[in-house]
C-alpha cells in the first residue's frame, strides 16, 4: 500500500542523544578522518570552535523515537541525506531529538511513479534552541510482485 | 592531513575547482567499524552471504560512510576559516570494499547573507573508474 499525504506532520516520541567523546572518536576513526577538531581538546580550544566538535555527519548516529507509521523497510531506499547546522555538536551535549514527517511527494521515474518520504530529525539543546536537523530523503519503492 | 592548506576563502571565485582528496581503499573492517559507530547494522554492509542473497557480489559500503568522506573533505577545506551551515548528498552508484573514493569540489556561489560571507560548493565523490558514487552540496560560513 502506498503512503498518503495525511502522514505529513506526524512525529515520533521525543528521545535524548547524549554525545560522548569516545563515540565521536570512534565515528571519526571509522571514516578515517583524522581532523584534530574531533579528538584533540588542546588543538580544538585554540580554533574558532573553542573546543572539540563532532564530524558533520555525526547526527546520523542519533537514533530512536520511531514514527507511528507502518513502513515497509524493504521498500525504503536512502536516496539523499541533508544536514542543516545551527550550532556545533560537542562532546558532553545532551540533545533533545524528535523525528517528523516533513514531506511526502511523488515523481515519475523510469519504472513508473515513485514516492519520496522526507523525514527530519530535529535536535535541540536544553534551552530548546535548534542545534541541527538531519533530513533523510527516502525513496519508497513499489515491490515487484513475484 | 591530505590537503596542504585550507582554502584561502577571501580569494575564491565562482567556478573554481578546489584541490581533491583521495581516500585509502574502503575495507570490510572499516564497514564493521562504521556500522558500530553509526548504529546502522544493516547486514548488507557487513555480511557477504546476506549481501549475495540481496543480489550483490558481496557487502557494499554505507552511503553515509561516503558522505562521511565528503564531510572530512569539506572540513579540511574549511580548516579554521569557515564552518558548515548546510551539507547535502545524493547517493549514486554503490561503493564496495577496495574502492578508492576521490572527493572533489567546485565553488558554485560566493555570497553574503545577513552580514555574513558564505561559500557554496558542489561536491562529488567518485571511484577510480570515474563512476560517481555521490553528488552533494555544502554551504560554508566564513568566520
Amino acid at each position: 500500500m502506498d503512503l498518503d499525504k495525511s502522514i505529513i506532520g506526524l512525529s515520533g516520541e521525543k528521545f535524548t542523544f547524549e554525545v560522548e567523546k569516545g563515540h565521536i572518536r570512534r565515528f571519526a576513526e571509522a571514516i578515517g578522518d583524522n581532523n584534530p577538531l574531533y579528538a584533540n581538546e588542546k588543538y580544538a580550544s585554540e580554533t574558532p570552535y573553542g573546543g572539540m566538535i563532532a564530524p558533520p555527519t555525526f547526527p546520523i548516529a542519533a537514533a530512536g523515537g520511531d514514527l507511528p507509521l507502518d513502513l515497509d523497510t524493504r521498500r525504503m531506499l536512502h536516496g539523499e541525506q541533508e544536514f542543516i547546522y545551527y550550532q556545533p555538536i560537542r562532546p558532553g551535549d545532551c540533545l533533545y531529538c524528535q523525528m517528523k514527517v516533513n514531506d511526502l511527494y511523488e515523481r515519475e521515474g523510469k519504472s513508473g511513479s515513485m514516492q519520496f518520504l522526507v523525514l527530519d530529525t530535529e535536535m535541540k539543546d536544553q534551552e530548546g534552541q535548534m542545534v541541527a536537523i538531519s533530513r533523510m530523503n527516502i525513496i519508497y519503492r513499489k515491490l515487484t510482485t513475484k | 592531513m591530505a590537503l596542504n592548506t585550507s582554502v584561502k576563502f577571501a580569494s575564491l571565485q565562482e567556478g573554481q575547482q578546489l584541490e581533491s582528496l583521495t581516500k585509502p581503499p574502503v575495507t570490510k573492517v572499516q564497514l564493521v567499524k562504521y556500522a558500530g559507530a553509526s548504529g546502522d547494522f544493516n547486514p548488507l554492509h557487513t555480511d557477504d552471504a546476506f549481501a549475495q542473497k540481496m543480489g550483490m557480489d558481496g557487502v557494499i559500503a554505507h552511503g553515509m560512510l561516503v558522505m562521511g568522506f565528503l564531510g572530512e573533505y569539506v572540513m579540511e577545506l574549511a580548516g579554521n576559516s569557515a564552518e558548515l551551515s548546510h551539507f547535502q548528498m545524493r547517493f549514486g552508484s554503490v561503493t564496495k570494499p577496495g574502492d578508492h573514493i576521490t572527493c572533489s569540489s567546485v565553488v558554485s556561489k560566493v555570497f553574503e547573507k545577513a552580514g555574513d560571507h558564505y561559500i557554496a560548493l558542489d561536491l562529488q565523490a567518485e571511484k577510480a573508474s570515474g563512476k560517481v558514487v555521490g553528488t552533494g552540496k555544502a554551504t560554508l560560513r566564513v568566520f
